[in-house]
């Protein structure tokens, strides 16, 4: 509900604060492209309407996903996190007991040993809502991962699959040119998880490795195995510095 | 989980301004033509219509078919007349039904 309204009012203001607005971001962009070495994310290449799916914060389509996220927050975690998480999002993958563990790792590990409850299923509507309104907190903040990611640039690195690639032949060194059609980004994960068009609804940084693995007919992994996490960890450090736009919308 | 829905309509406008309103359903649109992978026909699963009342009169109805994407965004305009609430409902395949509503002040 005060979200609602708060986004009504958001809505509300008029041309003035429309132009404004417009102003705002156009100076911000400049200020991101100026500052990211050549580094860009998704959303730069992104169609204008795609774009503006993910500027809308009323209706956009993420927005479920966060109003889902905020009702489960207000009653499993607000209770002891009463600060908010602010910043945490952009700490993740982290070592947590020695163990590299990703944002939705965190948030299972806090329920078994916390709260007593069951974990949430990865890709469950539950933990995407979750992941989705703790990352929202994070919105504009830079990346700053601090684990080592030596292993999942080893895999980053690697050749695999019966089509003999490796995430760098398309993301490092084609980034910009098309694949099938679909433009390939530089695979920086500044918006997980998204509202990707194609999925017609959430899904977390995992679920994409698995799709693009499958994509190169390579063995693929577990949702939640180490490979994937230590991949996550190698992206986000490549994107270290780069502004959070959780939950983005992705075609 | 309930349906979630999100309406987005100014809070005040002044009389005789038209106001836009966006509406936002969470619903899969399962449009009835797909396959699962076992071969059988995935039944239909839409939302069908969307009402939308000011002040008990109906100024908006939208029929909704098969080939909407997911999570249906309408937008639509109405003149401000007077205070009141704006009364959305969507209702759909397998009983699906949502409302929402919403207070708008007419200065």
């Amino acid at each position: 509900m005060e979200r609602r309204q708060r986004l009504q009012r958001l809505g509300e203001r008029g041309d003035q604060g429309r132009v404004r607005l417009v102003v705002l971001s156009l100076c911000l962009s400049a200020a991101t492209a100026l500052a990211q070495d050549g580094r860009r994310s998704g959303y730069e290449y992104m169609s204008r309407q795609t774009q503006a799916m993910q500027d809308d914060e009323a209706t956009g389509p993420a927005v479920l996903a966060l109003l889902d996220g905020e009702a489960l927050w207000k009653r499993d975690c607000a209770g002891c996190h009463k600060q908010g998480m602010k910043g945490v999002a952009t700490r993740y993958p982290a070592l947590y007991r020695g163990k590299l563990v990703d944002l939705e790792q965190r948030v299972n590990l806090c329920r078994v040993e916390r709260q007593k409850a069951q974990p949430f299923p990865y890709e469950s509507r539950e933990l995407l809502a979750l992941t989705a309104f703790i990352g929202r907190q994070s919105r504009g903040l830079p990346i700053e991962v601090s684990a080592d990611p030596a292993a999942g640039k080893a895999f980053f690195l690697k050749r695999q699959g019966q089509l003999n690639l490796s995430c760098a032949n398309c993301h490092d060194d084609n980034p910009g040119r098309k694949l099938g059609g679909s433009v390939i980004p530089q695979g920086h994960p500044t918006g997980y998880p998204i509202y990707r068009l194609e999925w017609q609804g959430m899904g977390s940084l995992q679920r994409r490795l698995r799709s693009c693995l499958a994509g190169m007919r390579a063995e693929n992994y577990a949702l939640g195995s180490p490979e994937l996490v230590e991949l996550e960890l190698y992206l986000m450090s490549r994107a270290r510095g780069m502004k959070l736009e959780t939950p983005a919308v992705r075609p | 989980m309930a349906a979630r829905v999100v309406v987005n309509v100014p809070p005040s406008a002044k009389r005789g301004e038209v106001i836009e309103i966006r509406t936002l359903v969470g619903h899969p649109m399962e449009t009835g033509f797909r396959h699962a992978q076992t071969g059988e026909l995935i039944p239909r699963d839409i939302v069908r219509s969307l009402v939308c009342t000011y002040n008990g009169e109906e100024i908006f109805r939208a029929d909704l078919h098969p080939a909407l994407a997911a999570n249906p965004l309408i937008s639509f305009a109405t003149v401000a007349v007077d205070s009141g609430t704006l009364e959305f409902k969507w209702s759909g395949d397998n009983g699906f039904s949502a409302s929402a509503s919403a207070a708008i002040k007419v200065v």
